[in-house]
């Protein structure tokens, strides 16, 4: 069997690139999608202990982050779409009409 | 003793001596608006009348006891811890005497008042005034009975401070106008000064009564008296301060030697308040006082021998005084000044029957003669009306009037602000001849004459020579003194009744005077025949002394002095001798008007002195008064304004606090402190805030990398925790 750490690594290995895909792009729909990449690496690493521990608690816990990151996207491309429809243009950059 | 069911008599009646004329005078008080004149006076005398058929009861249920001295108890006053005052009412042969004479010729006055004010309150132009007058005289009626029938001192005070009251009331009762009803403070004032006159003797009254509860333990009469003999012995001083601050009392009530000012100047009140209360009553109340002190005066004969010197300086000099007066009620009241001393010398020199003696009849024939006196001043005020419209009617104001008609001319009042000049119908140099005008006022004024003068066998002439026998046989120096002063009495009364009754009339009032209503004349024949045969009251012969043995009840034995010839014709040949002087002086040739008196001349200074009244009140105004005032002055503006307001309060304590309060508080901790710290946190979180908000860039990739930061920081703090 596969030792954890292997997994872990792999998990912060994803987290990191949907960080840095974050940080790094001025396209919305690109950060979302390194969102996505962020919660699946959490969700490995539920689904990684919940073998080791022999339970359901993180199984259910991805369920969860699953439900929660298709909500999140549902309510996120429709507020992309309406900024794009009154800005035409999504780069975030430019939207900083909320600063301090 | 205290009242059981084996008394028998009237004693439970006492209380009503004082609430029948507080009933009436409630009455009055309510009602007297809506009520008749007529309504006013009858409740107001069957109040006093009441109080007087109560007073005969008691008396008689006294003498069925054979002087059973009677305590009613009546209600409870103070009780604290082992102090117990009560309001009991003492009923002994001694305050039944004073009961009779105080209700008896208070309900006679108070019948003549119901004449007296009737046209009073019209001649001074405000009738509303009538119900308000009878209802002092009720209030004084109370007064009076609650201190003559008090069973201790401090009832007795009770009473003293309520007469002095009604007194004030009576005196001021014209308070914004004076006698003549010009608008003055005059009558005001005159009330004012009787009133703190009188304080200045209860001041001594009351130190007195402290002294008295201190030392002996009681104010009760029979426990003072009981405790008295062996204070006496052990701390004679006691009984000695007791009884000369008592005096004190006695000389401002009874207008003694030096607190005597005031009773003349109280003849600004109305002419039945002079009778009742400055004549007949209250003033007596002093000689009431020492008489029931009896068994303490009796132990020291120092203070015996000081009040019967003040008693007897005080009747002579009040009767040179009377001999230069002009005003008929002002003679009046130095006279009963002067009889007052012949009263308090007497019972200061333990004769206390004939000082009360005394006390009753002067209570008869001053009255009479007080009220004669008012029936005088208003039948000039009659006859100067009649006079002034009639002569108004007759020559309607045009034309040149000549200067006497100017001064009685068609006005109402005596103000003559358009004439200048001023009838004062009080002045005997304004009467003469009214002997034919007024004939029954003339007689009844003869009879209280007489009986003043100590004419035998008028009742002055018993009752003054038993003083002067008892004078004569204690205290020569008390006999000579009240010998003169006697003479004086028969000579200014003479001078009086030639100035009034006799001659000319001086002027067209006089000569126009009118006799007075019923309801003033029959009281005073009530009086007179009182005046003529009330000497029976305590003949000196041997069997008889009625009042001494009723008052031997109270005060115990006292000797009973026959008819000593010699002083008896002693003072009735002075009497007569001065009688006919005055005839002499004032009636073989009668008094002219404007002629100024005709003992002006060969007296000179002397009567410059009598008319002046020995420039007395003018040198208590210089010795008291004027310093009084200057250091009250000092203490008001200099001490207390200057120095405490300015100084203290505003310099000391106002500065000190202002200065600490803006310096320390104000510059240091208020504005360096609180403030600067309020100041501090607002820049503070100002400057953190500009700080911050670069934060805010809106950049939402910077406040992912601040969260991921932040993860990191948090992460990495964990772990190498």
């Amino acid at each position: 069997m596969v030792p954890v750490d292997y997994y872990i690594v792999l998990s912060a290995f994803l987290f990191t690139i949907g960080a840095m895909g974050v940080l790094a792009h001025r396209n919305p729909l690109i950060i979302f999608m390194s969102i996505e990449l962020m919660l699946n690496a959490a969700n490995l690493a539920f689904v990684a202990f919940a073998s080791v521990h022999k339970t359901f608690d993180g199984q259910i816990f991805v369920f969860f982050v699953i439900a929660v990151a298709a909500a999140e996207v549902a309510v996120g491309l429709a507020l992309i779409v309406e900024i794009f429809k009154s800005r035409r243009n999504i780069d975030v950059d430019e939207m900083n009409s909320l600063k301090g | 003793m205290h009242l059981s069911e084996t008394v028998t008599g009237f004693y439970f009646l006492a209380p009503w001596l004082v609430f029948a004329p507080v009933i009436g005078l409630l009455i009055n008080a309510v009602f007297g608006r809506q009520f008749s004149e007529r309504v006013v006076g009858a409740v107001a005398s069957a109040a006093s009348g009441a109080a007087f058929v109560i007073s005969v009861l008691l008396a008689y249920s006294v003498w069925a006891n054979h002087g059973l001295a009677v305590s009613v108890p009546f209600a409870e006053w103070i009780h604290i811890g082992d102090l117990k005052l009560d309001w009991t009412f003492r009923v002994d042969s001694l305050s039944t005497a004073m009961m009779l004479v105080v209700s008896g010729v208070g309900t006679l006055i108070h019948i003549y008042a119901i004449g007296y004010m009737h046209e009073d309150v019209r001649f001074k132009h405000e009738e509303g005034r009538f119900a308000r007058f009878f209802v002092f005289l009720n209030l004084f009626i109370a007064a009076m009975m609650i201190l003559v029938s008090g069973d201790s001192y401090l009832m007795l005070f009770v009473g003293w401070e309520g007469v002095g009251l009604c007194s004030f009331l009576l005196i001021g009762f014209w308070f914004e106008m004076d006698t003549l009803a010009r608008p003055s403070w005059a009558n005001s004032d005159a009330a004012i000064k009787a009133f703190i006159t009188n304080r200045v003797g209860d001041f001594g009254f009351l130190i007195a009564g402290f002294l008295m509860f201190w030392h002996l333990g009681s104010f009760q009469f029979d426990e003072v008296f009981k405790a008295a003999p062996a204070i006496a012995a052990s701390a004679p001083w006691v009984i000695v301060a007791i009884t000369l601050f008592m005096l004190i009392g006695v000389a401002g009530k009874s207008a003694q030697i030096p607190l005597y000012i005031w009773l003349p100047d109280a003849m600004a009140g109305p002419t039945p308040v002079s009778a009742l209360i400055h004549a007949a009553t209250m003033v007596t109340a002093g000689v009431y006082l020492v008489t029931r002190s009896a068994p303490l005066y009796t132990l020291v004969p120092e203070a015996q021998y000081i009040v019967a010197m003040v008693g007897a300086g005080t009747a002579l000099f009040a009767a040179t005084i009377a001999v230069g007066q002009y005003d008929i009620k002002k003679v009046l009241a130095y006279s009963t000044i002067s009889q007052l001393g012949f009263m308090v010398a007497a019972v200061g020199m333990g004769a206390y029957v004939a000082g009360m003696f005394h006390l009753i009849t002067h209570a008869f024939f001053k009255a009479l003669l007080f009220l004669s006196a008012g029936s005088v001043i208003l039948g000039l005020e009659r006859g100067h009306h009649a006079h002034a419209h009639h002569a108004h009617d007759k020559k309607p104001a045009k034309g040149i009037k000549t200067a006497k008609r100017d001064a009685y001319g068609g006005h109402d009042d005596h103000t003559g602000a358009v004439h200048g000049e001023v009838f004062d119908p009080g002045d005997m140099r304004n009467m003469g001849g009214m002997r034919k005008t007024m004939p029954v006022t003339f007689w009844l004024y003869m009879i209280g004459t007489l009986a003043l003068a100590g004419i035998f066998p008028f009742a002055g002439f018993w009752s003054k020579d038993e003083i002067l026998l008892d004078a004569k046989l204690h205290y020569p120096s008390v006999y000579w003194q009240l010998s003169i002063a006697a003479f004086f009495t028969a000579f200014y009364m003479g001078r009086q009744i030639w100035m009034v009754f006799f001659g000319e009339a001086r002027t067209d009032a006089a000569r126009h005077a009118q006799e007075s209503p019923k309801v003033m004349t029959v009281p005073l024949m009530v009086l007179a025949v009182l005046s003529v045969v009330g000497g029976a009251l305590n003949l000196p012969f041997k069997g008889f002394h009625q009042l001494g043995h009723w008052l031997e009840y109270t005060i115990g034995e006292i000797e009973a002095l026959p008819l000593d010839l010699q002083v008896a014709g002693i003072s009735t040949a002075l009497a007569l001798l001065a009688i006919l002087i005055s005839w002499l002086i004032y009636g073989r040739t009668p008094l002219k008007s404007n002629q100024p008196d005709p003992l002006k001349k060969p007296l000179g200074f002397v009567f410059t002195g009598m008319e002046n009244k020995w420039f007395v009140d003018e040198g208590y105004g210089v010795l008291i008064i004027t310093p009084f005032k200057r250091i009250s002055q000092f203490i008001a503006d200099v001490i207390d304004w200057r120095f405490w307001h300015d100084f203290v309060h505003d310099t000391v304590i106002a500065g000190t606090y202002n200065w600490v309060s803006s310096i320390a508080l104000d510059r240091y901790a208020d504005q360096k402190g609180i403030d600067a710290f309020a100041n501090w946190i607002g820049t503070a979180t100002q400057w953190i805030s500009g700080n911050m908000r670069k934060v805010q860039n809106g950049f939402v990739r910077s406040y992912a990398l601040s969260v991921l930061l932040g993860v990191v920081l948090i992460l990495g703090y964990l772990i190498f925790k």
